[in-house]
């Protein structure tokens, strides 16, 4: 019974965000929109974590940024845009696909399709022929029921 | 052709490799500005004396070169560019300082113990400034040419061989631009 509640609470744990109750917005809806859109912002700081997960000092000022546009009525691409205009694509944990990001976002395609290519074409290939398909002589037939040893 | 077959893995491998081990090679810290050849944010920031007192404003890189260097008196690695500064101070090219999220009183204390470099200091107390000039630590700074266009960005300290390598030939070159 411990062990199930120890392992339900494990499960239902969350990581702990950095957002302090001092940042949040008064409306809920505009509250989550910008969690969702923190999630999504790269710390420059901590560069592996979003700024909604960092404590850096950096990611703050830019929680509150990110809260005072949407306060101020913008959408969430605007507000995504005006970090992208002062930190670039790079601030985005997802990149956008465009002309230089392509090679990342295809290119795990390209090699699976080159791989495909390439076992289909090796399965193609004519089957190797045997030197010798020729039916067994009676000589090799009797050798072999000797090596099998005796019938039942 | 079957041999090659064979070989084509490794040189795969070995293409893979290379590409990956010069990825090691980057400093991830080093993001490119996204105000390259862009003019510079519009800002208008006080001084660092009691009560505010004039700082500068962006509107003022204008007519000459101008290095902007962001810094604070709690950044470790300013101690470290200080000297550079102050020899680019004394080599005749201007500098200017932001204080970024620095207490103003830290800030004069920091320049009265070190020296001040600056032909002008201004505090960015909120950090504002310092994000729209996406700046992502101290110490950095900006290139910025006559017509008050960002041209370069330095991310860390600039320590002399920088100077004397890149950013005095280019100062040089924007003095000579029209």
């Amino acid at each position: 019974m411990k062990r199930a509640f120890l392992a339900l609470a494990l499960m239902l744990a969350t990581p702990a965000a950095a957002v302090l109750p001092d940042e949040m917005l008064p409306d809920a809806a505009q509250e989550a929109r910008a969690r969702a859109i923190s999630k999504d912002l790269r710390c420059v700081v901590c560069q592996n974590q979003s700024i909604d997960d960092s404590d850096a000092p950096l990611a703050r000022d830019l929680r509150l940024l990110v809260r005072e546009q949407i306060a101020k009525g913008k959408s969430d691409a605007d507000v995504r845009d005006y970090v992208v205009q002062r930190y670039g694509n790079f601030v985005l944990l997802k990149p956008p696909v465009e002309g230089d990001t392509l090679l990342l976002w295809a290119g795990p395609f390209a090699i699976l399709l080159l791989g495909a290519a390439g076992l289909i074409a090796w399965q193609r290939r004519a089957p190797v022929a045997t030197p010798d398909s020729a039916p067994l002589s009676e000589a090799e037939r009797a050798e072999l029921d000797r090596l099998a040893g005796p019938h039942n | 052709m079957k041999r090659l077959l064979f070989i084509l893995p490794i040189i795969a491998f070995a293409g893979l490799a290379a590409f990956l081990g010069f990825g090691l090679t980057q400093d991830p810290k080093e993001l490119p500005s996204q105000l390259i050849d862009r003019p510079l944010p519009e800002f208008a920031l006080p001084g660092i004396e009691d009560g505010g007192g004039p700082g500068f404003a962006s509107a003022s890189f204008k007519g000459e070169p101008r290095l902007l260097n962001i810094w604070a008196s709690w950044c470790a690695a300013c101690p470290q560019e200080h000297p550079v500064l102050t020899q680019i101070a004394r080599e005749g090219f201007p500098v200017y300082g932001i204080a970024w999220k620095d207490k103003p009183q830290d800030s004069r204390e920091w320049l009265a113990r070190y020296g001040n470099p600056y032909a002008a200091v201004a505090a960015d107390q909120q950090g504002r400034t310092a994000i729209d000039l996406g700046v992502t630590g101290v110490p950095e700074t900006f290139i910025v040419d006559k017509k008050g266009r960002v041209r370069f960005k330095q991310i860390g300290p600039i320590s002399p061989e920088v100077w004397e390598g890149q950013i005095k030939p280019l100062m040089q070159q924007l003095r000579a631009e029209a």
